[in-house]
């Protein structure tokens, strides 16, 4: 039954950050921006936030009052994301750029970035920034008694603060995306601009918006993949951004198909990397390495459904193509 | 209509040229900047040294020369696939897969290299067809299947190299286990040759590997410019729905286009992993080889004969950058490469704005000439 217990956690544990992301990159591609920049963004977003959680750890407040530091270390990984995901907001708004150009380039920037940053902050050689004991939500935190139950093992194994703000920000983003004037707008723009424009919507700006948005919530996926990933930040976030992306495109860029498509691929990673654990998997005892079989196996379930589904996927009409005001 | 003629011109290659070497000379300040931020005391040796070390010595020469070939390869890739409209963001799964080929055949089959290169260069256009027939067929973002394959090429190539008992090292008296086998132990008919090139350069990198990667730009070069083929792909590239309708068959030239590009990216794999100085290790995160030949294609904006340059440009600093070391970390190469690469993604802006200059001069220039001559003269101006 633990076993049990520990895939469900690890599967939710693995599956804010690909949720927060794709929902990023949805925001991003519904304002008509192509967001390729999302892995970039989560290395900013989880190096800075890390940063800030060891500055916490030293400092003293985060032993103190460690969900009050955790909380701000969201905040942090949020807006640090949204300002470099501005910045490919200034190459495909303002200056009309490529912008799967635009997004190579920083994710390109961000590890390198990170690299040189952790150095001058750490010393030489320092590449790792350790995440502090204290960030996780234990029972202790709660004030109840440890108990060796199911409840408890799936629960406590690994809990962030992240998660529980990750369930607030994906309704928040289907209500603002689907309820509210401003998501209407976004969905505008991403579809046909000229139009949102001849009715008065700053097509700009609200790309902006788009971009701004995708830049929070990627942050924020780079803190809770670092947190579910290990002890440390090591500037990488091993493809997720790219990943994230792809689970965008499965869930049609649409919020409630995303969080399927994030739990699906989140399980099948899971379930690849319990395989020896798990008594009902076929173990394929001849087979060398065979562990390789089932990592690999939420790449190609995924190509699969997706082929199963291409007949109703459906991209933003307007995505990747700059908006020209005299064009029509 | 002769004013409007000269005026629709295509913008000329020189000023793209220049747009990248101003994106160059930006990145490079912004590098010099970096270093002086990070430590004033050693800034000015290290940038020096940054852009100066490749052709210090004829050894660190050959060294640029030998990250450069597959870093063509990958370019060519790369730039290929964006002619036909295309994002291959899959370079480094085909550059894996054709690595395994070439070592597969060098190691357990024992072949000879140009062989082992041939198998490289299938196992990327095996590598290839996928994202194309998935577009082609189902209408699935390229960029998503790449991107899956990259991984599943990764998870594959290491479970067949370990069930492939001959492949590691340790069968032939290697310590690791996690590696293949070094090939001058395994197999050194299958090195790529040196020609006498290492005596000469008095480098253990230097081998022929660089004037193929060459060859191979030249052929993407004529087959993009020089062949009905090639003018098909571009113009599935510029305009897809207009070529449909000029009856351009656009699905067969996608796969097409997706194969060939995946073959080069394999030749690339072939090409670096045959060379005998670096061993394949079973990690499991991707090769970052793959992924350098982004830049290299936007540097050159994907022309074949500007990838050669772009190449040896982005291998030149990453000797320097390892010369940097240890006073600086050698990623900074990285920020000047991505700070060049998003100057370079407004290039079309610069572009424009140059050629505009240009044109306005010419223009300017041509109607001053019409005033005194007919028109035929005025256009020989102009070009």
């Amino acid at each position: 039954m633990n076993i049990l217990a520990d895939i469900v956690s690890a599967t939710i544990l693995f599956m804010i950050p690909l949720l927060l992301v794709a929902l990023g990159g949805m925001f991003s591609e519904r304002s008509g921006v192509v967001n390729i920049a999302l892995e970039g963004i989560m290395i900013i977003g989880a190096l800075c936030s890390c940063l800030f959680l060891r500055y916490m750890d030293s400092s003293g407040f985060g032993p103190a009052h460690p969900q009050g530091a955790m909380f701000l270390a969201i905040l942090v990984s949020a807006f640090s994301g949204a300002i470099f995901a501005l910045l490919l907001a200034f190459a495909s708004v303002n200056l009309k750029a490529d912008q799967t150009i635009g997004g190579t380039a920083l994710n390109m920037l961000a590890p390198a970035f990170a690299i040189v940053l952790t150095w001058a902050i750490q010393g030489q050689g320092q590449t790792t920034i350790l995440i502090p004991t204290w960030a996780r939500i234990t029972q202790e935190t709660l004030g109840i008694a440890v108990k060796d139950n199911f409840f408890q093992a799936f629960l406590f194994k690994s809990f962030y603060q992240t998660t529980i703000w990750a369930v607030f920000l994906f309704i928040i983003a289907t209500v603002l995306l689907y309820k509210t004037r401003f998501g209407l707008r976004l969905r505008a723009c991403g579809e046909h601009p000229q139009a949102a424009d001849s009715v008065g919507v700053n097509v700009y700006r609200m790309r902006y918006a788009g971009v701004f948005i995708s830049g929070l919530l990627g942050g924020i996926g780079g803190l809770a993949y670092t947190l579910a990933a290990g002890s440390a930040f090591q500037s990488t976030v091993a493809g997720y951004g790219f990943l994230a992306l792809a689970v965008m495109i499965f869930g049609n860029w649409k919020p409630l198909n995303i969080l399927g498509a994030s739990l699906f691929f989140a399980l099948f990673k899971i379930l690849g990397s319990y395989s020896g654990s798990i008594p009902f998997l076929p173990k394929f005892d001849n087979i060398r390495a065979s562990e390789y079989i089932y990592l690999m196996l939420p790449y190609i379930v995924t190509m699969i459904v997706l082929v199963l589904t291409s007949k109703k996927s459906r991209a933003p009409k307007a995505e990747g193509i700059p908006y020209d005001k005299g064009r029509r | 209509m002769e004013a409007k003629k000269r005026r629709t011109l295509r913008i000329p290659g020189s000023t793209s040229i220049l747009a990248s070497l101003i994106s160059i000379g930006v990145g490079l300040i912004v590098g010099l900047i970096l270093l002086y931020v990070l430590n004033a005391k050693a800034a000015g040796g290290a940038f020096i040294s940054l852009v100066t070390t490749g052709f210090r010595s004829t050894d660190k020469f050959a060294k640029m020369l030998y990250q450069a070939a597959p870093l063509i390869m990958t370019g060519l890739s790369v730039g290929f696939a964006f002619k036909t409209g295309l994002f291959n963001i899959g370079a480094t799964g085909q550059y894996t897969v054709g690595a395994a080929f070439a070592l597969i055949g060098a190691i357990q089959f024992q072949l000879p290299w140009y062989i082992c290169l041939l198998l490289a260069f299938i196992g990327g256009a095996i590598w290839g067809i996928f994202p194309g027939l998935f577009k082609a067929l189902y209408n699935v973002n390229e960029v998503i299947t790449s991107i899956m394959f990259n991984w599943i090429a990764m998870f594959a190539v290491n479970l067949t190299i370990n069930n492939l008992p001959m492949m590691l090292a340790k069968y032939w008296g290697g310590a690791q286990m996690d590696r293949t086998a070094n090939l001058a132990q395994a197999n050194p008919s299958a090195l790529i040759p040196r020609m006498g090139l290492d005596v000469l350069m008095k480098s253990n990198y230097m081998n022929i590997s660089i004037f193929i990667a060459i060859i191979f730009a030249l052929i993407s070069w004529v087959i993009l410019s020089k062949t009905t083929f090639g003018y098909e792909l571009k113009a599935c590239g510029y305009n897809r729905n207009a070529s449909i309708y000029a009856g351009i068959n656009a699905k067969r030239n996608i796969v097409l286009s997706m194969v060939i590009s995946g073959a080069f990216a394999g030749v690339g794999g072939g090409l670096y992993f045959l060379a005998g100085t670096g061993q394949y290790t079973l990690v499991k995160q991707l090769l970052s080889a793959g992924f350098n030949g982004i830049p290299v294609a936007l540097l050159a904006t994907s022309n074949p004969i500007g990838t050669i340059f772009s190449a040896f440009f982005v291998s030149y600093i990453q000797v320097g950058g390892d010369a940097m070391q240890p006073d600086f970390v050698k990623e900074i190469i990285d920020i000047i490469i991505s700070v060049i690469i998003y100057l370079a993604a407004f290039a079309l802006l610069t572009r424009e704005l140059l050629a505009r200059g240009k044109q306005r001069r010419a223009d300017d220039a041509a109607d001053a000439m019409d005033a005194i001559a007919p028109a035929p003269e005025a256009k020989d101006e102009v070009k």
